[in-house]
């Protein structure tokens, strides 16, 4: 059975909390002007917002249950996903099928955390299960070493280079130089790329993301009223989700996204040829290269080529991560998840805060998230278009 | 290849010891079973009772038939090195100290991919390795691959030392020099490389056979100690203390008693001693230890207790003896957690009947003080926790786990 569509509903009201590195705030205060944000820019009363969806990973002990008292909302539609950096593109499945079946008018999407200088190392001593019992207590703290596991055998496997991942790194920095929010603004050459401090071979320190406090948070409606809103939006034309896909590789080489890409795409009805940019989730950038494969930009094992053949800068072939990505404006926890979604709603709607890509009528929006042990559960994509 | 451990110089006493660090400890009450095994020194996996899938990490369902039918087996650690990476950086104090650091993904025969260290001398991924379980310094189990064939210096690599207690370099105190248990242990701590030996004696007026002998290696050095006498145990602390890296406590009070045999001397001998002992050494000797647990290239290590098999279900033929050697367990395990704080290893030794004058009465066989110390180096050199030396300790801690209340009646004629 082929799924619905999305038609008649709509993404709107893309807004960012500024990022800082360590904040003395907590995530409520990140939330809270989240939702302020979204109500301002929508230009509703807050009791308006009849929907709501949460993604924090430093909310604790609240849920989105909990916010709801505690910002003063009664919502008829709530949800609460835990998905880290796919949290964003699976908020929006979900209010987009709230709101078309008529469960919720308006529903606001947000997610951010607060990054104290020392939660991020408290956070990951109590990520998951099994985190705590086969990955913490080896030293791996965090997800570089993972990365940096997978990594190794990607470049083994299918000889990709360090100078590729470098590249995509220095484009999405180019991006970043115009992108007021990005924390990391400073130019990067291939040789600071390639020289940096090593964090765990082969990665280094430019191949990680900087964990960092802020929130990001977008509206999701039916299309007259963003229309009598007078909101600019997006319409959504596909999106999948998948979890815990291929548990069998040994190790990670690829995501969700190639089990379920020819679903997004027909769903959508244009093709990866048809993208004007890219969001892809770049926690490091061999997850950017993994999707450049199983999202169709090329045959699986082809991305060295391809990064070779291409240009990644807002004005370039394939211009990917246009605000600078998390690699550049900073991991604000679950937010990184939603970065993504509110620059492509951004470029879709001529609401750029940084450099514009040029006549992108369609905009590719990806979500990776939960390193629960040995790889990333969660991925997530969506085809956005231009209204 | 790794290097060969160099003999440490002595510490500069102006300079800070390094404080003893502990990598993350916490686990789920599945994984305490993986830590178990390997307090024994076994490899062992959840293995689903329904459809044979080996699985990891340790899950309450199985991840194929969704049984909760699952048992922890003994599982072959042969596999292969699918990626590796060397650790720069650590967000945990323990890691922050020993960066750089090898990690890998192994995928076993078996069948899971298992995150572990990775011993130095293994070749890059991908490349055939053998997966052991470990204590680490808390205590808990941890996963090391090591060279799918034994190298030179194997047991010198900086991660596999941090797991384990090699006398090698180290000064050990034997509690009892005069017992030919205490003989051999402290001649097998010699033969293993020990820098220095120290031999308690208690009551040095009196002769003990072997003494001369074992007096005139030059490691070995005769101390004064009667563990029963707080302030003897006090003042060798106050000479000693600072210095040991492996105590191993061998004095023991024995004789054959029973609950119906008059009078509480004999009892209260093997309290006082067996018992009481331990808890005088543990306070005497533990901080010290404790606090030189992370000085150096060889740090404070372990602490040996010569408990007995009847610890666990006592020998009625020894009854008084077995309740002694049940309180020092006791002990120890309350020394064991305390201990833990510093990464010191508390090891517990459960020999069946050793072949002395006090086991007389007892049917063979029994162990020889040789075999028991044997079985000490080894376990300090593999890093395990408890250890049940002989055929008759193998055989009732099988009996004790397959039911304690059958062994009971087992035991009562013995």
């Amino acid at each position: 059975m082929s799924r619905a569509s999305y038609d008649g509903v709509v993404i709107a009201a893309p807004v960012t909390i500024p990022y800082v590195r360590y904040s003395t705030r907590d995530a409520h205060w990140f939330l809270g002007r989240a939702l302020a944000a979204l109500v301002k820019r929508a230009g509703v009363k807050k009791d308006q917002l009849d929907g709501l969806c949460v993604s924090s990973f430093t909310l604790f002990p609240d849920t989105a249950v909990g916010l709801t008292q505690h910002f003063g909302l009664s919502p008829r539609w709530l949800d609460h996903i835990p998905m880290g950096g796919a949290s964003g593109v699976v908020a929006l499945r979900r209010a987009a099928r709230a709101v078309q079946a008529g469960d919720a008018d308006i529903v606001a999407c947000i997610a951010g955390d607060t990054n104290h200088v020392d939660s991020f190392r408290a956070n990951l001593a109590n990520f998951s299960r099994f985190a705590r019992d086969a990955v913490y207590p080896f030293g791996a703290g965090g997800p570089n070493a993972s990365f940096a596991l997978l990594t190794s055998y990607y470049m083994r496997q299918y000889g990709i280079a360090r100078e590729d991942f470098g590249k995509l790194c220095v484009a999405q920095r180019d991006n970043a130089r115009a992108f007021p929010l990005a924390l990391l603004r400073k130019t990067l050459t291939l040789d600071d790329y390639l020289n940096a401090r090593p964090i765990a071979d082969p990665l280094r320190l430019f191949d990680c993301v900087m964990p960092c406090a802020g929130a990001e948070g977008f509206l999701v409606m039916a299309e007259e009223r963003a229309r009598r809103l007078d909101l600019p939006f997006a319409r959504i034309l596909g999106t999948i989700e998948r979890h815990n896909a291929f548990p069998d590789d040994p190790i990670q080489i690829r995501g969700g996204w190639a089990l379920d890409r020819d679903d997004l795409y027909a769903q959508a009805g244009v093709g990866a040829r048809d993208i004007g940019f890219a969001q892809l989730y770049d926690d490091y950038p061999v997850i950017n290269v993994m999707q450049l494969e199983d999202l169709g930009f090329c045959e699986k094992g082809a991305a060295a080529d391809f990064v070779r053949r291409n240009s990644f800068t807002v004005g370039g072939t394939l211009p990917l991560n246009t605000s600078g990505g998390q690699l550049s404006v900073g991991q604000a926890g679950a937010a990184g998840g939603y970065l993504g979604l509110t620059e492509a709603v951004r470029q879709l709607t001529g609401q750029t805060l940084g450099a514009s890509v040029e006549n992108a009528r369609h905009g590719l929006v990806s979500g990776f998230g939960m390193i629960n042990y040995d790889r990333g559960l969660c991925s997530g994509a969506a085809v956005l278009g231009r209204a | 290849m790794t290097p060969p451990l160099i003999k440490p110089k002595p510490r500069n006493p102006v300079r800070a010891l390094r404080r003893p660090t502990l990598p993350p400890p916490a686990r789920s009450r599945a994984a305490l079973r993986l830590t178990a095994a390997a307090a024994e020194g076994r490899f062992e996996l959840q293995h689903c009772c329904d459809c044979g899938t080996v699985q990891y990490p340790p899950r309450s369902a199985c991840v194929t038939c969704l049984s909760t039918h699952l048992e922890w087996r003994e599982t072959d650690g042969v596999g292969e090195l699918i990626a590796d990476t060397v650790l720069h950086h650590s967000n945990e104090l323990y890691y922050r100290e020993r960066v750089p650091l090898r990690l890998g993904m192994v995928r076993l025969a078996a069948g899971p991919s298992l995150l572990a260290h990775v011993h130095g001398d293994c070749g890059s991924a991908p490349t055939p390795v053998r997966l052991r379980a470990h204590l680490d310094k808390s205590g808990q189990a941890v996963l090391m691959a090591l060279p799918s064939q034994d190298t030179t210096n194997m047991a010198d690599d900086p991660m596999l030392r941090e797991m384990t207690s090699d006398p090698k370099f180290r000064k050990v105190l034997v509690t009892d020099g005069k017992s030919a248990v205490g003989q051999a242990i402290a001649r097998a701590m010699i033969d293993a490389g020990a820098e220095i030996v120290w031999a308690g004696v208690a009551e040095p007026w009196k002769q003990a056979g072997g003494l001369d002998a074992l007096a005139k290696l030059p490691q070995i050095e005769q101390v004064t100690l009667d563990v029963t006498d707080e302030k003897s145990v006090r003042d060798l602390a106050g000479v000693i203390g600072g210095k040991v890296d492996i105590l191993i406590n061998t004095a023991e009070f024995h004789r054959a008693h029973g609950v119906a045999d008059r009078g509480t001397e004999t009892a209260h001998a093997e309290m006082e001693m067996n018992y009481l002992g331990l808890l005088r050494l543990a306070q005497a000797f533990g901080p010290a230890m404790q606090a030189r647990a992370a000085e150096g290239s060889v740090p404070a290590t372990a602490w040996v207790n010569l408990l007995s098999i009847y610890a666990l279900s006592a020998l009625p033929s020894h009854g008084t003896f077995s309740a002694s050697k049940a309180a020092a367990f006791a002990l120890s395990q309350n020394l064991r957690a305390e201990m833990r704080h510093a990464g010191i290893r508390v090891v517990n030794v459960f020999p069946g009947p050793i072949d002395d004058e006090w086991n007389q009465l007892l049917p063979p066989p029994k162990l020889a003080p040789a075999a028991l110390a044997g079985a000490i180096v080894k376990a300090l050199r593999e890093g395990v926790e408890d250890v049940y030396p002989g055929d008759v300790a193998q055989d009732i801690v099988r009996r004790f786990r397959e039911s304690a209340k059958v062994l009971e009646r087992e035991l009562w004629d013995q």
